[in-house]
C-alpha cells in the first residue's frame, strides 16, 4: 500500500487508541486492587496492635482491654463441626445420586435446576428458613446446631455442584472397565469413581466451609444474642462466631471506640483462616488434578 | 419328525466336538429409532477365536458390546432376540449383568487401566468378587500377569502407577485384569487399534496363547489380523451378517460378492 499522510494519520490514531485502551484497562484493574489494599492496610494498622496471644485465648468482655475471642473461635469451630459432616453427607450423596443413579429425565432436570437456583438465593433468606424450621419448629433456638444446619443448607448447593463436576470429570472408560469385570454400581462408585473424584469433592468442601465461616446474615436472622457470650461447651449452647462478632463490635464502636480495633483484630483472624482454607483448596486441586 | 431328530443328533455331535458357548439368535438392536443390528445369528464355539470384521459403522462394535450387555449403558438402546451363553439367555431378567460380565470379560479399544498401581489394577477383579487374602491375591496377580505375557516386564515395579507403562503394556495389563477373574469368554473390541505394530504383534501372539483356555471374540478393522488370529470370521455390513465361515474359507473363497469386495479392498 502506498503510504501517504492520510494513511499515516489513521495509523497513528489506531495505535494511539490501542495504547489508550491498554492503559485504561490497567488503571481500572488497579482501582479494584487499590480498594483491596486500602482495606487490608486499614484493618491491619488498626487491629494488629490488639492481636496477641491474650486476645486469642481470653473470653469476651465489655472491657476492650480484657476482651478476647476464645469463645468466638470455639463457636466458629463447633459451627464447622456441624456444617462439615452434614454438607459432606448430603452434598456428596446428592451428587452421586444425580450423576450415577438418576435417569436423565424430567425429575433429574427438576432437581438440578432447583439446586442451581438454591445457589443463587440470598443468605438472609436461608436465615429465615433456619429461623422457621430449626429454631422454632424443632425448638433449637439460636444454638450451634440450629446455626450449623442453617449454614449447611446455605452451602449445600456449592458442595453438590462441585462434587457433581468432579464425578462427571471421571472418564467413562474407567467406569466401563469396572462394570466390564462384573462390578456392581456401588463397587464402581466406591472403588473407582469416588477415589478419582475425591480431590474435586474436597476442594468444593473446603470452599463451602470457608463460605460458611464468613457468612453473617443467616446468624443475625437466627437471633444470636448480643450479650457477652460464655465459651460454648456443647452443640446445644448459644454461641457467637467470627463474622457476627465483627458485626456486633462494629455496631458498638459508636459507643466504645476501642471496639472498632477489636473488630479489626478479629477481621485479621478471619482473613487468615479464609486465606489458609482457600490455599488448601487450590493446593489440593493442583496437586491431584488430571492423573489420567 | 425324523428329520428333526437327525438334526438334533447332528447338533449333539457337533456339541461334543466343540461346545457352542455363545449362540446369538435373531438379535436386533436399535439406538432410538435407528436399527444398528438386524437379525444377527452367530455361533461361537468353545476355545475358538471368532473375528468380526466390517467397515466402520457396520455394527461390529455394537454387537460385541451386546454380548456382555455393555451396550445397554446407552439408555436409548432397545434389544430383541436372544444370546444364549451356555444355554442361558443373557437378556433374561433373572440373569444379572454382574454375573454375565464375570463370565464374559472384555478388553476395550483404548487401554483403560485404573489410575492405581499395576498390582491393584489386576487385584481389582478378585477384590470385587470378595477375595481378601493377600496371599491368594498375590498368586492371582502373578498368574494373570504371566498369562498376559507382562510379568517379566513389571514384576519389579508392581506398586508403580499403571499410567507409567507404554500403551502396549497397558493393553496387556488390561488383558491381565480381565484374566484375573477367569472368565469363559474374552471379548476384544479392536484391542490393537491404538497400538504400534510391535505391540500389536505381541497382543496377537497372546490371543493365540489364550485360546488354549478361553473362547475369544475379537472385533478388528484389520483384515490381516483377522486372518492371522481367528478360526472363524463374520463379515458385518450395515448391521447384518453378510457371511460367517471358517476364516480360511472366508478369506480364500468368499460366498458373497460383498465379502469379496471388502476383503480385496474395494471398499471399507
Amino acid at each position: 500500500m502506498k503510504q501517504n499522510t492520510d494513511q499515516m494519520n489513521r495509523m497513528k490514531q489506531r495505535l494511539l487508541l490501542n495504547n489508550l485502551m491498554k492503559h485504561s484497562f490497567l488503571f481500572l484493574t488497579l482501582i479494584a486492587l487499590a480498594v483491596l489494599v486500602i482495606l487490608i492496610v486499614q484493618v491491619f494498622t488498626q487491629g494488629i496492635g490488639w492481636l496477641d496471644w491474650n486476645f486469642l485465648t481470653s473470653k469476651l468482655s465489655l472491657n476492650p482491654d480484657r476482651a478476647g475471642i476464645l469463645g468466638v473461635i470455639v463457636g466458629t469451630i463447633l459451627l464447622m463441626v456441624v456444617v462439615g459432616p452434614v454438607t459432606m453427607l448430603l452434598g456428596i450423596c446428592t451428587a452421586i445420586y444425580l450423576e450415577e443413579y438418576a435417569k436423565k429425565g424430567r425429575v433429574h432436570s427438576f432437581i438440578q435446576t432447583n439446586i442451581s437456583n438454591l445457589a443463587g438465593v440470598p443468605s438472609v433468606i436461608f436465615g429465615l428458613l433456619g429461623l422457621t424450621v430449626f429454631s422454632r419448629m424443632f425448638n433449637l433456638g439460636s444454638s450451634i446446631v440450629a446455626g450449623g444446619l442453617t449454614m449447611s443448607l446455605l452451602v449445600l448447593p456449592i458442595v453438590v455442584v462441585a462434587s457433581q463436576e468432579a464425578i462427571r470429570a471421571v472418564p467413562q472408560f474407567l467406569r466401563e472397565a469396572s462394570y466390564g469385570m462384573g462390578a456392581t454400581k456401588w463397587q464402581t462408585i466406591r472403588r473407582i469413581v469416588l477415589p478419582a473424584s475425591l480431590p474435586g469433592i474436597l476442594t468444593g468442601m473446603i470452599l463451602s466451609l470457608s463460605r460458611a465461616i464468613g457468612e453473617t446474615a443467616p446468624l443475625v436472622v437466627l437471633g444470636i444474642p448480643v450479650l457477652i457470650m460464655p465459651v460454648p461447651d456443647s452443640l446445644m449452647d448459644d454461641f457467637t462466631a467470627l463474622p457476627i462478632q465483627i458485626y456486633y463490635w462494629t455496631l458498638d464502636a459508636v459507643l466504645t471506640a476501642e471496639y472498632a480495633n477489636l473488630a479489626a483484630a478479629t477481621i485479621i483472624v478471619l482473613l487468615i483462616v479464609l486465606f489458609i482454607m482457600n490455599s488448601a483448596a487450590i493446593f489440593i486441586r493442583n496437586k491431584f488434578q488430571k492423573r489420567y | 419328525m425324523i428329520q428333526l431328530m437327525e438334526k438334533e443328533d447332528a447338533a449333539t455331535a457337533a456339541d461334543q466336538r466343540n461346545e457352542i458357548v455363545l449362540d446369538t439368535r435373531e438379535l436386533n438392536l436399535w439406538y432410538g429409532p435407528e436399527q444398528a443390528l438386524k437379525n444377527i445369528a452367530l455361533q461361537m464355539s468353545e476355545k475358538q477365536v471368532t473375528a468380526i470384521i466390517g467397515p466402520s459403522g457396520c455394527g461390529k462394535s455394537t454387537y460385541i458390546k451386546s454380548l456382555n450387555r455393555m451396550v445397554e449403558m446407552n439408555p436409548l438402546v432397545r434389544i430383541t432376540g436372544q444370546v444364549m451363553f451356555k444355554k442361558r439367555n443373557i437378556f433374561h431378567k433373572n440373569y444379572s449383568v454382574e454375573e454375565l460380565r464375570t463370565q464374559v470379560g472384555m478388553v476395550f479399544q483404548k487401554p483403560n487401566p485404573f489410575p492405581k498401581s499395576i498390582y491393584e489394577n489386576v487385584a481389582y477383579g478378585p477384590r470385587i468378587h470378595g477375595i481378601r487374602k493377600k496371599k491368594l491375591l498375590d498368586e492371582i496377580v502373578e498368574k494373570s500377569l504371566r498369562d498376559a505375557a507382562l510379568w517379566d516386564e513389571v514384576k519389579d515395579r508392581l506398586n508403580e502407577n499403571a499410567y507409567g507403562l507404554s500403551g502396549g503394556q497397558q493393553q496387556r495389563l488390561c488383558i491381565a485384569r480381565t484374566l484375573s477373574i477367569e472368565p469363559e469368554v474374552i471379548l476384544m473390541d479392536e484391542p490393537t487399534s491404538a497400538l504400534d505394530p510391535i505391540s500389536t504383534l505381541k497382543i496377537e501372539e497372546l490371543v493365540q496363547e489364550l485360546k488354549q483356555d478361553y473362547t475369544i471374540v475379537i472385533v478388528t478393522h484389520n483384515m490381516q489380523q483377522a486372518a492371522r488370529v481367528s478360526d472363524q470370521t463374520a463379515f458385518f455390513l450395515n448391521g447384518e451378517v453378510v457371511e460367517f465361515n471358517d476364516t480360511v474359507t472366508l478369506f480364500s473363497n468368499p460366498n458373497d460378492q460383498r465379502t469379496e469386495d471388502y476383503i480385496t479392498g474395494r471398499f471399507g
